[in-house]
């Protein structure tokens, strides 16, 4: 029998704002416990929430690059509950009206494109965190440093078919989120978290199965394992006939595999209500659209751009505007660099992979665009070889300085003087008779390695194809 | 509407409040009374009357986004019934 | 000029014109406490002053000298603050409300916490975990509620005056009552940050004082805009002390036939009808008009006041502040057996009824019908403005009960709200001033309601009305 796969995604992201949703404890990631709480965050008896200014433009500029209509009535509710790390015992949310809703994003996958349907956008504040580990067995520990950091939960339609197109969608999303610099989507600091709702139908079947929810992902890789994981257990399930129960499950990053939620869940009875303690916001059109017209250019429109401007292939594309800075750098670069195939093949191999030896974010690259082009420009001149740029860029990212120094100072342009490379050419011919003789018997290989001895007697800054003539030519008239 | 001692009951734990039998009694009669006499508001026409949850017309009220001075952890943790150097400390959750 | 054996009998108008000194001022009353406290027991623990604390040198401070009592719902940094709940047992602020801010900043002395109905939930200052406060006029009888510990404080010349909160009449009640003045501003006019929610919606801070000089005095103290409240109002604040003494010839008041049905007292019918030929003698203008939703005001009031309190009141939970009974059976039974312990009897009733009426499956038929009922309560004030500057009733329909009386129904004592309630659910300012005693020497009051932000109409209304009776003079026989 053969299954189709329904996914469903609830994204929860960090907004990128100095201070909370409510008040002005800062957001900063990493501080000590309850050193970021003040008594509004703590929701000490009489306090009043004060709304973040910057937390309901980030918001709106989200959802209009999420292609959603906007709410011209925004309100907030009070969504009611009782755990120790929300300290009103309410979470201040949207409940019947979030500030946007029926939008879309696409996705690309392999040449396909698929819309994915945004069901809402809305705001609303972190919870605190609680910790099970501590010296009294007895205890939990609570931290309320995150407690009322801005959150924006972005929940899309049922319309994923596979864990790879879920991939897609949040790789998709993360991309959006980064391009409109809003949130930093670090899943490793909480700043993004993924549940998914997961069900499975038979082919051609229109009603929805029955879903369980998965949460405790914490990579991309990870929601697509425990969607994959839970795609087998739910066939295998329905193969032998059983019913799927409707559940939380949790994904064992170690075990590779979703487990049930061992604590009760009760009926939820959430009794929102309007929360009286903040008024309406009301945007007029024109404020929506001055947001809409000064929206940056989006990583698909990004996309398309690249390949019809630069030429390049949809995988190459796709690569460098995953993110934002790295498409940002390609681009500076391509304004003194027009070998644009070749520049995108050292930005996704040399620099990408010192970046992540190094673990330095694209951001904070101190490397000047107009340096890696002239760099790449003094290799395809033949001045240096390719093997010794490589190792010019390395040190260019670590010391700073210009291609042209590293190169005087280290000594390394490519020895062309066919006087120099002549005597050094002699002296392996000479110490090496057996190759010698092989090359004349007629086994062509024997000249790479007459040509390694070279580069290695010249400390690699022989020019190769000058090497190559010289020691045909030497044998030959040997 | 009626309101049973199991719906109190119900209410009750949704508000994380434990009730003494004898409370139950007294408590389910007394918002009997109450629900009752709420029930007039069942003859006002309500068709096309908007909800009114702030009274006055204030809208748009915001703070910019700047940082200000948190409390010391100490002030934080001060009232704390129970506690360490850095964290407030409640009972586990007991499945 | 007076000695400092009866300062304590003072307004603050008189302590002002006489330049009195701080120090002379809580000597009096200080001895004044002492005889007559324990018979009143208007405060939750007696004032006392820091003699180390030096008193405000700014002597042109608009309240220099000034004692004034708060209400122990608003909270007073470094000071106890406990909403009369053993809930909320050892809990110390670590902030100022924004009224004691401005009172501090006003040269005030801060004089004591004073009784309340826990959580402000009553009409008689019973529900206590202190224990009742007496009605000064005659201790056997309730000073009303929940401001009742402000009002008896300023009836018993236990202070000046003194702060409370009116969320249905918990300030004009207790004020009719004891036969002192108290004002409900327009819900806006005073910042409620600090002041210890009750219901959000229909929560206002204001004067209790022993006459209308005084309470315009304090009010332009404690009102204007505060950028922490988001539903505070943006408005002017003009100084209401130079609206008293105007003519009130060209005023057109209000008689709502509503209010003046057969479950009036005899007693308290015969002082207002006195008032209204009075006033009509200064020359004020009175016409009959229709509020016709007023039957309505008290079930749309106790849906909404106990829905907002059941979320309001969620924090009190054990975990960072007040009472904690940990059963060492885990999370839940500790929420559950602490706040089934530190909240009263009335406490509890309120928070049952406010999470049912916004439970699943009855928010509709209760939460949202009561909120679309209070719609027309206020229409029906706007309707009536149009034609009027000021509505005329009674503060209450019966003067002050004995103790005990209504303990044992809930809904007749919901029931002696029944003229002051609509002023909240509409947001409009009120006022009750002393308007004659019954024969068994109880005072009473009579309401004055003005549309929203003219305090000043209630004010210069309040003021000819008192300018030809005695009745502020009279002090209880203690």
């Amino acid at each position: 029998m053969s299954y189709e796969t329904v996914i469903g995604l609830e994204v929860h992201t960090q907004l990128n704002t100095k201070s909370k949703i409510f008040c002005g404890c800062s957001t900063e990631f990493g501080a000590s416990a309850n050193t970021q709480v003040c008594p509004v965050c703590l929701g000490l008896p009489g306090v009043l929430p004060v709304l973040n200014h910057k937390t309901l433009k980030h918001a709106v500029k989200t959802a209009l690059a999420l292609n959603c209509s906007i709410e011209s009535f925004i309100k907030f509710d009070r969504k009611n509950y009782f755990y120790p790390d929300l300290p009103k015992n309410f979470q201040i949310s949207q409940y019947d009206r979030p500030l946007s809703y029926k939008g879309h994003l696409t996705i690309k996958d392999k040449d396909k494109t698929k819309k994915i349907g945004i069901t809402r956008v809305h705001l609303e504040e972190d919870a605190g965190k609680l910790i099970h580990e501590g010296d009294d067995a007895a205890s939990s520990y609570v931290d309320f440093n995150r407690t009322g950091i801005p959150l924006l939960e972005i929940v899309s339609e049922p319309d994923m078919r596979s864990p790879g197109q879920a991939y897609l969608y949040l790789t998709t999303l993360k991309a959006i989120l980064k391009y409109l610099d809003v949130s930093d989507c670090d899943m490793e600091k909480g700043s993004l978290r993924c549940d998914a709702n997961i069900s499975i139908r038979k082919k051609g079947d229109t009603k929805l199965g029955t879903k369980t929810e998965l949460k405790n992902m914490n990579s991309f890789k990870g929601v697509k394992a425990a969607l994959e994981f839970e795609v087998k257990r739910q066939i295998k399930l329905k193969e032998k006939g059983e019913k799927i129960m409707q559940q939380t499950l949790l994904w064992d990053e170690k075990k590779q595999k979703t487990v049930s939620m061992r604590t009760k869940e009760e009926a939820h009875d959430y009794r929102y209500f309007p929360e009286p303690d903040l008024v309406p916001f009301v945007l007029k059109q024109e404020e929506i659209d001055t947001i809409k017209n000064n929206l940056p250019e989006l990583p698909e429109a990004r996309l398309s751009r690249f390949m019809s401007e630069f030429k390049l292939s949809v995988y190459d594309g796709n690569i460098l505007i995953s993110d934002k800075y790295l498409a940002d750098f390609f681009e500076e670069c391509a304004k003194t660099y027009k070998q644009y195939k070749n520049l995108s093949n050292w930005i996704q191999g040399a620099l990408s992979s010192e970046l992540n030896n190094r673990k330095i974010q694209v951001k904070d690259l101190k490397l000047a665009p107009l340096e890696l082009t002239k760099l790449l420009k003094i290799a395809d001149e033949g001045k240096i070889n390719n093997l010794t740029a490589k190792t010019v860029l390395t040190d260019m990212i670590h010391t700073g300085k210009s291609a042209d120094t590293i190169i005087k100072e280290k000594n390394l342009a490519q020895i062309s003087d066919s006087s120099a490379l002549e005597e050094i050419t002699d002296n392996v011919i000479k110490d090496n008779p057996k190759p010698v003789g092989d090359y004349k018997n007629g086994k062509e290989n024997a000249i790479m390695f007459l040509m390694g001895q070279v580069m290695k007697q010249s400390k690699g800054k022989a020019n190769p194809k000058m090497v190559i003539e010289i020691l045909k030519e030497r044998i030959k008239n040997a | 509407m009626s309101i049973s001692r199991e719906d109190v009951k119900y209410t009750a734990n949704l508000a994380r409040l434990e009730l003494k039998d004898k409370e139950l009694d007294i408590l389910s009669k007394h918002l009997q009374d109450i629900l009752d006499f709420i029930d007039k508001l069942k003859s006002v026409d309500i068709k096309e009357v908007a909800p009114t949850s702030h009274v006055l017309p204030i809208k748009n009220v915001y703070r910019e986004d700047e940082v200000s001075r948190s409390l010391k952890t100490s002030d934080a943790l001060k009232n704390a019934p129970s506690k360490d150097e850095r964290f407030f400390k409640v009972p586990k959750v007991i499945e | 000029m007076n000695n400092n054996n009866n300062l304590f009998s003072l307004s603050a108008k008189d302590i002002i014109t006489q330049k009195t000194d701080p120090k002379s001022v809580i000597a009096s009353l200080t001895e004044r406490i002492n005889k007559v406290e324990d018979k009143v027991k208007a405060f939750v623990r007696k004032p006392k002053i820091n003699p180390a604390a030096k008193p405000s040198p700014k002597t042109n401070q608009p309240l220099w000298s000034i004692a004034v009592s708060i209400k122990d719902n608003i909270c007073v940094e470094g000071q106890l603050t406990t909403c009369a709940s053993k809930i909320l047992s050892g809990f110390h602020p670590p902030y100022d409300a924004e009224v004691i801010t401005r009172l501090k900043n006003a040269g005030a002395i801060l004089w004591g916490k004073t009784n309340m109905d826990e959580f402000a939930f009553g009409s008689s200052c019973e529900n206590s975990c202190y224990g009742p406060t007496s009605n000064p006029h005659n201790l056997d009888c309730v000073p009303g509620g929940s401001s009742g510990g402000s009002a008896a404080a300023v009836a018993a010349d236990e202070t000046i005056m003194s702060i409370g909160s009116d969320t249905g009449g918990s300030i004009r009640q207790p004020a009719s009552f004891c036969g002192v003045v108290g004002l409900k501003p327009t819900y806006g006019r005073v910042s409620r940050y600090g002041l210890i929610a009750f219901a959000s919606s229909l929560d206002q801070i204001g004067p209790l004082t022993k006459n209308v000089y005084d309470s315009a005095l304090l009010l332009n103290t404690i009102a204007g805009y505060d950028h922490k409240d988001s539903t505070s109002a943006d408005i002017k604040v003009p100084d209401f002390t130079k609206s008293l003494g105007e003519d009130i010839k060209n005023i057109t008041i209000g008689l709502p036939e509503e209010y003046f049905t057969k479950g009036i007292n005899r007693e308290v019918k015969i002082a207002v009808d006195t008032a209204i030929e009075l006033l009509k003698k200064k020359g004020a203008k009175f016409i009959p008009v229709k509020l016709p939703h007023t039957q309505y005001a008290v079930a749309v009031y106790y849906i909404i006041a106990t829905a907002e309190a059941s979320s309001n009141l969620a924090r009190f939970d054990g975990v960072q502040y007040g009472y904690r009974k940990d059963t060492g059976q885990g999370l839940i039974p500790m929420y559950r057996a602490t706040r089934g312990e530190g909240f009263g009897e009335e406490a509890k009733r309120r928070i049952i009824l406010g999470t049912y009426v916004l439970s699943s499956g009855y928010y509709d038929a209760y939460y949202l019908r009561a909120q679309k009922v209070r719609t027309l309560i206020k229409k029906d004030f706007d309707d009536a403005f149009k034609t009027i500057d000021c509505i005329l009733t009674p503060t209450s329909p019966t003067p002050a009960f004995k103790k005990g009386e209504k303990l044992k129904t809930p809904l007749a004592m919901y029931l002696s709200d029944i003229y002051t309630i609509s002023a909240n659910l509409a947001g409009i300012p009120a006022i009750s001033i002393p308007c004659g005693f019954t024969k068994n020497n109880l005072p009473i009051g009579l309401q004055l309601i003005a549309k929203p932000f003219a305090e000043d109409t209630l004010f210069k209304i309040a003021s000819a009305y008192e300018a030809e009776t005695n009745w502020c003079k009279i002090k209880p026989k203690l």
